[in-house]
């Protein structure tokens, strides 16, 4: 449980981040909250030889709202999206996900673009970011670019960040309505059994769906959004028939695996019974 | 007596003694981190060392080249068995009567195996050359199913023995067999099953799991090669006998080993037994002259330190049909792993699992366990528990469970039906043991009336009809549990570990001014010692318990004792100490008599000094005694007030307890919580009520992470699955229900004060308690028994398997 060497590296803005990266190449991994690196080198199964760490770079942290559209850095801790009172009222499904990663002293230190960025199918914020339809900007030596978080999730660990590329900030819209994020896990600090975020808005006339979206988290090697899952309930609106047929769309586009969580058959069962849970629980929110 | 003079009862109470709840000395130090743990020992040039270890279950080691690990610069050494092999310590014995490889020899025979051991100038060094060290293996064919050890086909683990057909423990059948265990009668129970109205038959898994301690294991050894003398510190639960095995096998003197355990961050039986760790720290230091320091991390804990269970017990239970047991048959198949390295006492290779007929009169009964070996991690010790009881007390209460089942009867009921009456006591039980005291009957109905539990039978029937009907996914279940334990190992007659009788004890200085020392053969893990041996013996000198320091742990300065486990400490060391005590009053009793000057029999003990009978403002105090025993030329008694006093238990005692588990379970998701948990526990006196709160939760804690979750899984390849604490279950505060404690209390008739001991019985209590709970939600859909751990997909498994999901 004792890393190999490396070098350690603290710059002090994201220009110098991506020089650096540059510059260092495949010998350098980026460092945000480390909760998945750090294991990962203390087995040795990373031995970078360069860390370049992204905690001292403050314009990586923030979190602005402005005409309807919420921009986090991706050096915000879990902490800090917990705890920020506008973002709790517009985005509120945030906090709810953000308080079932890890446990406080995780959330101090671990990161929203850490989360998103390192491709764990385990870790919370990607099946969320796909439900919030969120845009991940990444910076490089070529410059800016951006990436749907629906599109950027390739297989487990893989994504549409290039290697010389930093993610640096997410944006999503505000999200009026309903919410949910139910998550099964063995105990506290755990990754999810089987996990679903849900938005759901009701129409002008107080009965039809007028919004729908559906994620999953940890049933496949990336997040799934449940497209078809969230048209059906826009097209038949909230009912018994309708989420039984959802969650049948939804058990349909996962591909858990059989693991010390479960094997394939009792997942499927549980993250049906997660997924009925969180749209009836969103849909009581609208 | 002027007014301004304390009461009697104020005097008592000052002292702070037998039933106090007083706060843990320990705790300022722990609290603030100032405890002096095993890897906060830094010496001068010390240096580290650090295993290389076998991915392989099973493989004969080919070749080992350590040169580009020596080559890497801060590497000092690095030893194999060709280099422990002159010194004869490349294998050493193991508590079980069995040997151990320190480092491999010629092969390995679990994954995590020691194969090689790095000393360096520092930590990371040493972790770097692990990587440099080139080991070639030939696999071979794996063994993880005990079931299959003896079949035609299976892999011959132990090559060594292959054709003993002795072991320490009797004949052996099989290269993989390593002993048979028998006990009770075997015909009679037999005959009585053959001819028996009921019968109920089950296999009751108790699986593989692990204390972890919240420490890890490690030592730092110290040979100062100019007086010859080796310092051993390290994480040992029985520092004395480590002594003495280390003076074995090393040729040292036992005079100039000096073995000290510091604080200890927990136990559980993890640290008993002798772990190759300690032998090469030893050895690289006599090898470098320099102290060497060896701490495991959390995946070598898991991996290769001792587990514990992994019991197969095919159980038979026979009664009439009204529910009087009959006889009881029980057929082991032990997991024991690569060595047989159970930590207990020598003549009980299956612990005392003998205790399975737990707190029933029944008076026929039989058991056997056959141990095994198999490509897994060694150890079998007593995780909170004494040796084998926590298995013991699971079996027979699924077997009542089942008994239960098979005669449609509420399993209370069926309970209280058997149970040993009061009357009985001293009971002595079909499979050998003399229980010393009990009263279950009163604890078990006082249990009922606290859970009011005829209304939760009500209210669980209700449960299943409105599943049945659609209305919930939910159901609800009632775990019951009456354990008996035996603890307090042991009567030097039948207890003995590596030929040590089990005794204990415990020296007492009373300094000038009346203040004391007292030091023991024990050493707490995080019991509270330094707490509760003071009370003990607060109330037995009249010293108050804050005026005591009591000190275990340091061979140099300690009377040899056999350690802390197996709810020991207080039924041995405890007893040591009353009786130590009672030398000192004894003594005091002769100075008082003198300074009043009236004879030794005119004076009476009363709190803290000894009063002339009769006249009771004649009086001298223990402090004033203390102080003329220093200094006063006393006709016919010594100078000084000092007593030592080795223990031998005239038997165990037999704590016992009611637990009562209310859960409620998610068909569909498999998760459960538990909604009510009521502990009644009788250890006889209470020393510490507390304490013995605190020791009741953290047990129950422990039992629900083993019964819910908590496992050591092996692929069929030999891969450990469960090897961090991603997998392995512990609890937070967040899974730990609200637990309510209550007691009853029922001294011991043969300790000295009653005590019995506690610290295990919430484990030994609590496993089948949830246990049960579960099982017995799903009772009214057929379940007779599912197995444990019962984590969410097991759980959702068995309700699968019972149509549940529709």
């Amino acid at each position: 449980m004792i890393p190999g060497t490396f070098e350690y590296h603290q710059p002090d803005s994201v220009q110098a981040a991506v020089a650096l990266l540059d510059e260092l190449g495949d010998d350098a991994r980026v460092l945000a909250g480390g909760h998945s690196l750090i294991p990962m080198m203390k087995l040795r199964l990373a031995m970078p030889e360069h860390l370049i760490d992204l905690r001292r770079i403050d314009d990586l942290k923030f979190i602005r709202i402005e005409s309807g559209v919420v921009h986090v850095g991706a050096m915000t801790t879990q902490h800090e999206l917990i705890n920020h009172a506008e973002l709790a009222q517009q985005v509120p499904i945030i906090r709810e996900t953000s308080l079932q990663i890890g446990d406080p002293q995780i959330r101090y230190q671990g990161t929203i673009g850490g989360n998103v960025a390192n491709g764990d199918p385990g870790n919370d914020m990607p099946g969320l970011m796909q439900c919030l339809d969120a845009t991940f900007t990444l910076l490089g030596p070529d410059g800016e670019r951006k990436v749907a978080a629906r599109e950027f999730y390739e297989a487990a660990y893989f994504t549409a960040r290039d290697d010389l590329e930093i993610l640096t900030s997410i944006s999503f819209a505000v999200s009026p309505g309903g919410y949910a994020y139910e998550k099964q896990k063995r105990k506290i600090g755990d990754y999810a059994t089987a996990a679903a975020a849900v938005l759901l808005r009701k129409a002008g006339d107080g009965v039809a769906c007028s919004f729908a979206s559906i994620a999953m988290t940890n049933l496949a090697d990336t997040p799934i959004h449940c497209e078809a899952a969230s048209q059906l309930l826009q097209d038949q609106g909230v009912n018994d028939a309708s989420i039984e047929a959802a969650v049948a769309s939804c058990i349909a586009s996962i591909e858990p695996v059989d693991d010390n969580r479960g094997p394939v058959d009792f997942k499927k069962h549980a993250a049906a019974q997660i997924t009925r849970r969180a749209i009836k629980s969103a849909w009581s929110r609208t | 007596m002027s007014a301004s003079a304390p009461s009697m009862k104020e005097r008592q109470a000052a002292l702070k003694g037998l039933g106090t709840s007083r706060k843990r000395v320990e705790d300022a130090r722990f609290t603030q981190g100032k405890g002096n743990y095993v890897d906060d020992i830094k010496l001068p040039g010390m240096l580290y060392g650090d295993f290389v270890r076998s991915q392989h279950a099973h493989a004969y080691v080919k070749s080992i080249d350590t040169s580009a690990a020596l080559a890497l610069p801060g590497v000092v050494a690095v030893l194999t068995a060709k280099d422990l092999e002159p010194l004869n310590l490349h294998w050493m014995p193991t508590l079980a009567g069995d040997k151990q490889m320190v480092l491999a020899d010629g092969k390995v025979l679990f994954q995590g195996q020691e194969v090689a051991f790095v000393v360096a100038e520092s930590r990371y060094i040493a972790a770097d050359a692990i990587d440099l060290v080139q080991v070639e293996y030939e696999e071979l064919p794996v063994l993880v199913d005990p079931f299959k050890a003896e079949l035609p086909d299976a892999p011959v683990l132990r090559e060594d023995i292959a054709d003993a057909k002795e072991g320490a423990h009797g004949p052996r059948r099989h290269p993989n067999h390593i002993f048979t265990w028998e006990m009770g009668e075997k015909e009679a129970t037999e005959s009585i099953l053959a001819s028996a109205p009921v019968v109920a038959e089950e296999m009751v898994y108790y699986h593989r799991t692990h204390p972890c301690p919240l420490e890890t294991c490690g030592s730092v050894a110290s040979m100062d090669k100019v007086n010859g003398k080796l310092t051993l510190y390290g994480t040992f639960q029985a520092p004395h006998v480590v002594r003495t095995v280390a003076s074995l096998l090393s040729g040292i003197a036992e005079h100039n080993i000096r073995v000290v355990s510091p604080d200890i961050g927990g136990g559980f039986g993890n640290k008993v037994g002798v772990y190759p760790g300690y032998v090469c720290s030893i050895v690289a230091s006599i090898v470098t002259g320099l102290p060497v320091k060896w701490v495991e991390d959390r995946m070598e804990n898991l991996m290769s330190t001792a587990f514990a269970r992994d019991y197969w017990m095919q159980g038979k239970i026979a009664a009439t049909e009204d529910g009087k047991i009959l006889g009881l048959w029980c057929h082991t198949t032990a997991d024991h792993g690569a060595f047989d390295a159970c930590a207990d006492p020598t003549k009980f290779p299956a612990g005392f699992m003998n205790i399975c007929t737990g707190s029933y009169d029944i008076g026929t009964a039989y058991l056997a366990v056959d141990g095994i070996y198999t490509n897994k991690a060694p150890g079998g010790v007593a995780y909170r528990c004494s040796f084998r009881v926590t298995e013991a007390a699971y079996f027979i209460e699924r077997m009542i469970e089942v008994l239960a089942i098979k005669l449609n009867m509420d399993a209370a009921e069926l309970r209280l039906k058997n149970f040993i009456r009061k009357d009985q006591f001293p009971y002595h039980s079909a499979l050998g043991w003399e229980y010393d005291s009990g009263d279950y009957h009163t604890a078990w109905n006082k249990a009922l009336e606290a859970v009011n539990y005829k209304e939760l039978r009500t209210e669980q029937a209700a449960k299943v009809e409105a599943f049945k009907a659609g209305e919930t996914r939910q159901l609800m279940g009632i775990g019951l549990c009456h354990f008996t334990e035996i603890v307090g190992a042991g009567p030097v007659k039948n207890c003995d570990i590596l030929g040590m009788g089990m005794f204990d004890s415990c020296e007492i200085r009373i300094h000038p001014t009346g203040s004391a020392i007292a030091r023991l053969g024990t050493i707490s893990q995080g019991q509270g010692h330094a707490t509760t041996f003071a009370q003990i013996l607060a109330s037995e000198i009249g010293i108050s318990a804050d005026d005591i320091t009591i000190e275990e742990g340091d061979t140099d300065t300690a009377p040899y004792g056999l350690g802390t486990y197996g709810s020991r400490s207080t039924p041995v060391a405890g007893a040591a100490t009353a009786m130590a005590g009672r030398k000192i009053r004894a003594k005091a009793q002769m100075i008082a008599a003198y300074l009043l000057e009236v004879h030794d029999n005119d004076v009476e003990w009363e709190v803290d000094r000894f009063v002339v009978k009769g006249a009771p403002e004649r009086f001298k105090t223990m402090q004033e005694i203390a102080y003329a025993s220093y200094n006063q030329a006393i006709p016919g008694v010594e100078p000084g007030l000092e007593a030592v006093s080795y223990y031998d238990p005239p038997n165990m005692t037999y704590p016992f307890g009611a637990y009562i588990c209310v859960m409620d379970i998610d068909v569909d998701t498999g998760t459960s919580s538990i909604r009510q948990f009521y502990a009644l526990d009788d250890c006889g006196t209470r020393i510490n009520p507390m304490i013995i709160e605190g020791q009741v939760h953290g047990g129950l804690t422990e039992a629900l992470a083993i019964a819910l979750g908590q496992e050591i899984a092996y692929d069929e390849l030999g891969n450990v699955k469960t090897g961090t604490l991603m997998d392995f279950f512990i609890p937070t505060a967040w899974e730990t229900p609200n637990y309510t404690t209550d007691y009853t209390e029922t001294p011991s008739p043969h300790h000295p004060i009653g005590a019995k001991g506690v610290g295990e019985s919430p484990n030994v209590g609590g496993v089948p308690c949830f246990s049960n709970a579960i099982n017995d939600a799903f009772r009214p859909f057929g379940l007779t028994q599912t197995r444990m751990p019962h984590d969410h997909w097991r759980i959702w498994q068995t309700a699968n398997k019972l149509g549940l999901h529709g």
